[in-house]
């Protein structure tokens, strides 16, 4: 079609306005649409949108906070949790060891890490990645999780993963909004209510040990935990990162953390590094550890050893 | 820590000197942000447990009238002349020809007492319960003794804060079967939902 063939437009219709409100018509539509989600949503109340960072709240709005979480738990899986708040305990510094002699790679602790945090169950989501490695190196970039044959397979190795508790978290560091921090006993939390869910922190984790709630994790209410901890496992909102956190709500009430218990093969040493009669400051004397990707200089309270 | 305690005196000093300092200072509850454990709490340790293992084991044996008995070992074995040379079950006319023995060179008497069947036999020829096998093993097997002696072997449950509770250690037969002790391969189960999962798609993974 040529242009002398094009059809005129009525007066005051003029191909551009025509153009203009199809256009905004489509936006608003298009608007709409990508506005759902949201709307679907419902609005938080007051007190949940006015929450302070974890480190501004005083006992008594702590006490609020929690008894909040806790009623609307309640109310979404019509059972009672109790959401604790423990502290780091004086002169204690949390490490972990695993000895890589023993794993063979089973994956129970993967589990055990999906069970007790209120992981989703959907994606089976864990702290713990197991990786199959080949023997030779402990880059772990050359490992993979898809492995299902039975374990241990001939020429390789099996590296549990999981957050290292850096003692120079790059995690920590990039994080606008300062809303995960190391803690005195070593451990790195994250306050999910401050968390804007950016991901920087993903990113800068070398060990690529944390994890974001695309949804809102889905437990069943009879498998849910009702044993929670404020900065661990209590069951998360969408759209925040999460990680690891040495199980604190277990650990630092004195009890092994849930992944150490559930190892068939013993490799897991878990204790307090300042305790000079400790498993884990016995695998530190007598046994050639390793960390990993000692090179960045991220100090992780992780370590990995062989049976010599 | 008691050990700790017992090895410089000089701490055990200090620990009280600091305590009755503090006791002195207040209402620590005032400050929510008080570390908990502070070294005046008391430093008795919980016991480190081991979990039982079973005593002589009980062989079922087929009655006459078809029902089935659980007889101790010596029923039949204080009849039969002990076999100092036996290796494993597969050549035996009766009983035991199910028992596969990958266990080094080692023949049944090595560690059964052959004076008293529902026992177990050390080296040095003392006989021992059933339910102290770990005795046994440590003869061997040195390293993991130490390394299990230390918490660094065998895997355990409860507490790692003794002074908060106990823990409980497995024993050697716990994860290991004594006449074939190699850990056995495992199926994996259970795999997350995982980016790593994934084969890496070429020029899209990073």
């Amino acid at each position: 079609m040529s242009d002398d063939q094009a059809v005129e437009p009525a007066p005051g219709l003029s191909r551009r306005r025509v153009m203009k409100a199809l256009g905004a018509t489509l936006g608003a539509a298009a608007f709409g649409a990508a506005a759902a989600p949201l709307l679907d949503q419902e609005a938080p109340d007051a007190a949940a949108l006015f929450q302070r960072h974890y480190k501004e709240l005083s006992r008594d709005e702590k006490a609020e906070v929690i008894q909040r979480l806790e009623d609307e738990a309640r109310e979404a899986y019509g059972r009672n949790v109790s959401i604790a708040d423990p502290k780091p305990r004086w002169r204690t510094k949390f490490a972990y060891a695993i000895n890589l002699s023993l794993c063979n790679g089973n994956g129970k602790c993967v589990e055990a890490c999906h069970r007790e945090n209120n992981h989703d169950r959907e994606t089976n989501q864990s702290y713990i990645r197991v990786l199959e490695m080949p023997k030779g190196t402990m880059d772990m970039e050359q490992g993979n999780t898809t492995y299902t044959h039975a374990v241990p397979a001939e020429g390789k190795f099996y590296l549990p993963v999981q957050c290292q508790q850096c003692d120079e978290p790059p995690c920590v560091n990039v994080c606008p909004v300062e809303a995960t921090w190391k803690e005195r006993d070593g451990i790195v939390v994250v306050d999910y209510d401050w968390c804007i869910g950016c991901r920087y922190c993903m990113a800068a984790c070398p060990y690529h040990a944390r994890r974001f709630n695309w949804k809102a994790p889905v437990v069943p209410a009879d498998e849910l935990n009702p044993e929670q901890g404020y900065l661990s496992n209590r069951v998360r909102p969408q759209g925040v990162v999460e990680k690891c956190h040495f199980c604190l709500h277990r650990t630092r009430e004195g009890r092994l953390p849930a992944c150490l218990e559930a190892c068939p093969t013993g490799a897991r040493v878990f204790g307090n590094i300042l305790d000079p009669q400790s498993p884990i400051r016995r695998v530190l004397e007598d046994k050639r550890v390793y960390v990993l990707k000692e090179e960045l200089g991220t100090k992780p309270s992780f370590f990995y050893f062989f049976d010599a | 820590m008691a050990k700790a305690a017992e090895r410089h005196p000089l701490r055990l000093v200090a620990v009280l000197v600091l305590a009755l300092s503090l006791a002195g200072c207040g209402d620590r509850e005032a400050d929510p942000d008080a570390e908990t454990g502070l070294p005046d709490e008391p430093t008795t340790l919980h016991a480190v447990l081991l979990r039982p293992v079973p005593g002589a084991p009980r062989v079922h044996v087929e009655r006459p009238d078809g029902g089935v008995e659980a007889v101790a070992c010596a029923t039949c074995h204080a009849v039969k002349a002990p076999a100092p040379d036996q290796r494993g079950g597969a050549s035996l006319d009766s009983f035991h020809r199910g028992l596969e023995m990958a266990h080094g060179g080692l023949t049944c008497l090595s560690c059964h007492d052959a004076g008293d069947y529902d026992r177990l036999r050390l080296a040095d020829g003392r006989s021992l319960r059933f339910e102290d096998v770990m005795q046994l093993c440590s003869q061997c097997h040195g390293p993991q003794a130490r390394d299990h002696a230390a918490g660094l072997h065998g895997g355990m449950s409860g507490y790692w804060d003794r002074t908060r509770g106990p823990q409980v250690r497995n024993q050697c037969t716990h994860c290991h079967a004594p006449h074939a002790p190699g850990f056995p391969r495992m199926q994996p189960g259970f795999k997350p939902i995982d980016r790593f999962l994934a084969p890496a798609t070429e020029g899209h993974d990073e």
